[in-house]
């Protein structure tokens, strides 16, 4: 056995075989072929093997992800029938007495660069379409797995370098038990899936992907960071026992569902869960959200060939909004760019994406992506609470902009006939610096502030959160951030407005006293962590961590901090 | 052989969904169905062919079905087209 230490991304314990995700290798030889009929049959097998794969593929995302989301499939499937494909490799293999591999790799290859070069951006993203399909041809001419988390049906956990968006979307939780990755931090994107799905991850291991192989054994530590692989018996027992407690926990936790989240001082504060799809509501009602505090709406334009239509958009918000009745709604606006692209906008590369052309700035540029979304938000708007908020704004003119934007829409839609609701509650996430110190001015303006610790983080210490090198500097204790978002919740409250919180720091054990403290309103966090949150804010006095407000802020070190911090909350 | 005449009234023309829609229907009959438009013609049971030429809004097609079911055939593609409100 051996343990490989890494970055605990999603509570709970999975014991399992491993199944490796990757792009096998699919380098061939051109080769001639003695008898081409039987190369053509072979040609065919391949091909209905993979007819049925994604048959199966399609039927799974349309329970899974829904119609519109299996379509992708049904084009795909469509490619493989389709004559004009088909009949000029089996001619290659006739004519030219070529094996199926180089038959269909120059054929296929053909109708890529047709498409990649014609002047329409949509049909130059069919050529990926094509290459995708024709990928898994390929791997069944070579006698290779071509990997599909969508087909699993056993109990695995998945063992990868990192996990994309598409690749977490097809993950069927019934068998997939958790994943561990080479890459990623606790705010990566496969970590906060692995939370949304509750399943346990361990990431940004360096070397999962260098020491496992399909099939071994191996144990997924989502508590405290380890996988082990080729587990002893005592150890599978040991870990067993681990879950057990873990389990139990489990159950005390949501005993405090339906509770209020009051401190032993009898303060309330609010409890409320980051979303990023319609699917995502079942957690936070499952948990005791008391709302929803951030829904990243990037997922509806993410994994597309195209921008999500106005009503596409409506419906999810529609669902969102009736699902939550009339709990709050924390909408935040399209935030893309960064680390997060979009392919068919075709925004060029940058040297500093995070720094960059993203969010908002990409929003007041491109203002009809940004209507359309304003639009589908202000027609839901009367389906339940929302609450809508720029990401990434630095000025107050950004701010400004972004809200007459929205006024005029609301204006056109009521002009329509249209109804919108006459409470929405409109203001900005706080993860820029200079918008935190500013946060006085800003409070006259805005109806709250969300502060964004991730980017907030990364900003102040000027240290890129993908960067391992640098990952010391992500010091989320740091009286240096711990002053700014003490600024930020002062400025709200002085005009009587409120502060939520909807980076990771919010679901902290340390970080929660200190918060509570500083008088902050909203904590929102993975839906899984609500319950351990609320489990420690009852046993917290929110007048006694008012009262270490001072000390705190002028700390000189995180670690003065944290150890502070330890000594007067009883932690574990 | 049969044929008609239609013109493209959805905003975003024969987009993928459905050309999906097209090519599926197309492929339930034996007939030889093919579409032309700016005087390309292409099999319409070809999903790569009907995509490739990229019809916009306000385009005109023609439709043509040869082969033993070519009534039918024609007849369903062009329900299609009305169902799918791609044109008229």
């Amino acid at each position: 056995m051996s343990s490989i230490k890494g970055i605990a991304a999603s509570n709970g314990i999975a014991i399992a075989k491993a199944y490796r995700m990757e792009v096998p290798d699919l380098s061939y030889d051109k080769k001639d072929v003695d008898n081409p009929d039987k190369e053509v049959e072979r040609f065919h097998e391949a091909l209905d093997t993979s007819k049925q794969e994604l048959e199966k593929i399609k039927n799974h995302a349309l329970e899974s992800l829904g119609e519109e989301k299996a379509e992708i499939f049904s084009a795909h499937l469509l490619v493989l029938s389709d004559p004009e494909l088909i009949q000029p490799i089996t001619d290659k293999i006739k004519n030219e007495n070529v094996n199926a591999e180089s038959a269909l790799d120059e054929t296929a290859n053909m109708f890529i660069d047709m498409f990649k070069n014609m002047d329409n951006e949509y049909m130059r993203e069919r050529a990926a379409d094509i290459q995708d399909v024709t990928k898994r041809v390929m791997a069944h001419l070579l006698g290779v797995t071509f990997p599909d988390p969508a087909l699993i049906d056993e109990e695995v956990v998945i063992v990868a370098e990192d996990l994309t968006p598409s690749d977490t979307a097809q993950l069927n939780k019934d068998f997939v038990k958790g994943f561990t990755t080479d890459i990623g931090g606790r705010t990566s994107h496969s970590a906060i899936m692995a939370r949304s799905l509750e399943i346990p991850a361990v990431v940004g291991t360096k070397e999962v992907t260098d020491t496992i192989n399909k099939g071994d054994m191996v144990i997924v530590d989502g508590i405290d960071g380890e996988v082990i692989v080729h587990p002893t018996d005592e150890q599978i027992e040991t870990f067993k026992q681990k879950q057990a407690r873990f389990e139990e926990k489990k159950e005390e936790w949501a005993k405090l569902k339906d509770e209020a989240t009051v401190t032993s001082d009898n303060q309330h504060v609010e409890l409320v869960s980051n979303i990023g799809t319609p699917d995502d509501v079942a957690g936070v009602l499952n948990n005791g959200g008391e709302g929803v505090g951030l829904y990243r709406t990037e997922f509806l334009y993410m994994g597309k060939s195209q921008l999500p239509t106005e009503e596409e958009q409506f419906e999810a918000y529609k669902s969102v909004l009736s699902q939550m009745k009339d709990k709050p709604v924390v909408v935040r606006t399209l935030d893309i760019g960064g680390d997060k692209e979009l392919d068919y906008l075709d925004l060029p590369d940058e040297m500093n994406p995070f720094l960059g052309f993203r969010a908002i700035r990409l929003c007041l540029e491109r203002d009809d992506i940004f209507r359309t979304q304003l639009r589908a938000l202000l027609r839901a708007s009367v389906y339940g609470n929302l609450k809508i908020m720029f990401p990434m704004i630095a000025t107050l003119d950004e701010f400004r902009q972004a809200k007459s934007i929205l006024d005029e829409e609301k204006q056109n839609l009521q002009n329509e006939g249209t109804d919108v609701s006459d409470k929405i509650e409109v203001g900005i996430m706080v993860e820029i610096p200079a918008t935190a110190v500013m946060a006085k001015q800003f409070a006259k303006e805005v109806d709250f502030f969300s502060i964004g610790t991730n980017d907030l983080i990364q900003y102040t210490m000027a240290a890129d959160r993908m960067n391992e090198r640098v990952s010391y500097l992500y010091q989320p204790y740091n009286p240096a951030i711990l002053n700014l978002i003490n600024n930020v919740i002062e400025a709200s409250h002085a005009e009587g407005k409120w502060t939520g919180m909807c980076g990771e720091m919010a679901g902290d054990e340390i970080a929660i006293p200190i918060l509570l403290g500083l008088g902050l309103d909203e904590f929102s966090m993975s839906s899984t962590s609500i319950l351990p949150a609320r489990t420690q804010i009852l046993s917290l006095s929110k007048e006694e961590m008012a009262s270490y407000k001072d000390e705190i802020l002028s700390m000189g070190t995180s670690e003065e901090v944290v150890e502070f911090v330890k000594s007067k909350a009883a932690l574990q | 052989m049969v044929e008609q005449t239609m013109k493209i009234t959805s905003e975003d023309g024969v987009h993928a969904r459905p050309a999906t829609v097209l090519v599926q229907t197309a492929g339930a009959y034996k007939a030889e169905v093919s579409l032309e438009y700016n005087e390309k013609s292409v099999n319409l049971k070809s999903i790569m062919g009907i995509m490739s030429l990229g019809i916009p809004s306000g385009a005109d097609v023609k439709l043509k079905a040869e082969g033993s079911d070519e009534e039918e055939a024609l007849q369903a593609i062009v329900d299609t087209v009305k169902k799918e409100n791609l044109g008229e």
